[in-house]
């Protein structure tokens, strides 16, 4: 039982694919100035839309080619990886954080705590997501910590709903009432008994939610509502590459291609992770 | 001396004042076995529940008393009687499954109750559990206790389970058809090593069933209950050679291996059950709480 376990774990292509992905994005992110071929904010009018390195009128050291301002697109989309990773943590662990507590009171004690908790996540959920971030970022100002804030002010709902439903179920299994014979607080019943069984979710929907956060900074730098338009970020880098898509078709497609393998990643890291922390299905 | 377990008139209803225990009294003094033999949904999981201090929100006790070593445990504020309940009673459940922690190591989660809540060192909470597996007769103690519930069988589950309930060596325990779950062919050696280890411990057990086969083996003193309602009460040798109620003879009869073991299961005799539910319903007429 034990070698089949290692065995299949060990073979969990999802998980090394996903995982492999996600860590040299970060580690290329990490150390952007290191790694990053050019200087992301330089302009040369000399070198404006560069093709990729395989195609011909390629340059040595631009290796996707450039944009229509002669900036390296691959250092852009590296330095573009810093925000979109700092987005990602920040406001999917927020979110995380508020909504998983919140869900897990709610869940294990159920009564009036449950019905208020239960209450408000209805109102929040009647507002359409992206709406609401665009107003909340309207109201809060636009910079990096607005966005953080307002994707995790969104978001903890996804958390609650999930970690209560769970917590609940749990809430009824015997080993929580033979917790309750044996003298165990209710506090600590929940916190020691419950919460480790809904870990596993836990961890699957904060990863899925970092895979939301980014997509939700892209959308957020598109429409102009993010950072400041100077520092790249792969949303506003998307924006631009649409502009020029018939002169340049790189600068749309290779951020499309890095946020899209991102967010998979993410998602997939996720369930992965699941699959592995629970020791049922394990 | 006082009984181990005492309990007295208690009545529960539900939120639409439906009665789920009528009247009840049993009592189970120090190392005795008794048994609470009844049809699924007659309410001795509620007994038991109540006992322990886990009936779901929506039962209420409305009348009665219950004591454990003469404590009234109405009489107690609320952190007073979990204390009292966790030092002195446990629980063998029903379904060994679910009543482990599927996220917990079993070896953790045995010592975890003996040295939180009761103070005990590590070492010497340690030492208890490895012997009381031993009793239990599990041979590979160092894999059980490095494993996942998961990863065990039902009979093991519960061997752990009847570890665990015996461990603090508590005065009573409410023991809720600890073998109802089981496989047929384990179902006898867990039962042997329940009345073994009560033996050996001298611990009062109430033991909730609805096989008439099992309590012969393993108790001395049986309650009969029907719709929440104690129809019997005797010692087992007296109940079998000589049932009083017709309700508890109705149900030998149901019990294939006292009349011919060839015989399928049937049903009770509906008669039997028309004549109760008509008595039950006209003392539900009259019956007011604090006058029951
Ligand atoms: N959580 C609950 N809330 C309300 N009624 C319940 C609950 N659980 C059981 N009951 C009812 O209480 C009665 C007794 O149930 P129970 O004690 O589980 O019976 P038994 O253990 O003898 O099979 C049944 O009629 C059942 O429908
Ligand atoms: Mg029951």
């Amino acid at each position: 039982m034990d070698e089949a376990n290692v065995a299949r774990r060990g073979l969990s292509p999802r998980l090394w694919l996903a995982g492999g992905w996600l860590l040299l994005a970060l580690l290329a992110a990490i150390f952007a100035p290191l790694i990053a071929p050019q200087d992301p904010l330089a302009q040369d009018l000399m070198l404006e839309r560069l093709p990729p390195f395989w195609l011909d009128g390629a340059e040595p050291g631009y290796w996707l080619g450039t944009d229509s301002l002669g900036r390296d697109l691959l250092s852009r989309l590296i330095f573009g990886g810093r925000i979109a990773f700092i987005v990602a943590f920040a406001a999917a662990t927020s979110a995380c954080l508020l909504g998983s507590a919140l869900g897990l009171i709610a869940g294990y004690f159920g009564g009036w705590p449950d019905r208020i908790i239960s209450r408000i996540v209805d109102v929040w959920m009647a507002f359409p997501p992206v709406l609401f971030a665009i107003l909340l970022v309207a109201v809060l100002g636009t910079g990096l910590s607005s966005v953080i804030l307002a994707i995790a002010i969104i978001d903890w709902t996804r958390f609650c709903r999930v970690i209560r439903a769970e917590a609940m179920s749990q809430a009824r299994m015997d080993y929580v009432e033979s917790a309750r014979i044996a003298g165990y607080g209710r506090v600590g019943i929940m916190l020691r008994e419950v919460l480790p069984n809904v870990l596993p979710s836990v961890v699957a929907l904060l990863s899925l939610e970092m895979g939301i956060a980014v997509i939700v900074e892209a959308i957020l730098s598109f429409v102009n509502l993010s950072i400041s338009t100077d520092d790249p970020t792969w949303g506003s880098i998307i924006a631009e590459g649409r502009l020029s898509i018939h002169q340049a078709w790189w600068v749309l497609v290779f951020p499309l291609i890095t946020l899209i393998l991102t967010v998979l990643s993410f998602t997939q890291f996720g369930e992965a992770l699941k699959a592995r922390f629970d020791p049922v299905l394990r | 001396m006082s009984a181990c377990l005492d309990i007295r008139g208690l009545s529960a209803v539900l939120p639409n004042g439906q009665r789920v225990l009528r009247s009840v009294s049993l009592s189970v003094q120090p190392g005795e076995v008794r048994a609470l033999v009844g049809e699924s949904g007659a309410g001795k999981t509620m007994i038991g529940k109540a006992v322990l201090g886990v009936l779901p929100k929506s039962v209420r006790i409305v009348e009665g008393e219950m004591l454990i070593e003469g404590e009234d445990l109405g009489r107690l504020d609320p952190k007073a009687r979990r204390t009292l309940i966790g030092a002195r009673t446990a629980l063998i459940p029903q379904d060994p499954l679910t009543a482990l922690n599927p996220s917990r190591r079993i070896g953790p989660q045995m010592t975890d109750r003996l040295v939180r809540i009761l103070g005990w060192s590590t070492e010497t909470a340690d030492q208890r559990i490895r012997q009381l597996l031993d009793e239990v007769q599990i041979r590979d103690p160092e894999r059980v206790l490095k494993s996942y519930p998961h990863e065990l069988s039902g009979g093991m589950r519960q061997r752990v389970l009847i570890a665990a309930a015996f461990a603090a060596e508590p005065r009573l325990i409410v023991a809720d058809e600890p073998t109802t779950a089981l496989d047929v062919t384990v179902q006898k050696q867990i039962l042997r090593l329940i009345a073994q280890l009560q033996r050996d411990h001298g611990t009062a057990i109430l033991f909730v069933t609805h096989d008439l086969g099992v309590v012969a083996k393993i108790s001395q003193k049986v309650s009969v209950l029907y719709a929440g309602k104690v129809v019997e009460e005797a010692d087992s040798s007296a109940l079998f050679a000589n049932p009083q109620h017709p309700y508890t003879r109705a149900l030998m009869a149901a019990t294939p291996r006292y009349t011919d073991p060839f015989a399928s299961l049937k049903p009770v005799d509906e008669s039997v059950l028309a004549g109760l539910a008509a008595e039950i319903a006209a003392a539900d007429q009259a019956w007011r709480p604090g006058h029951g």
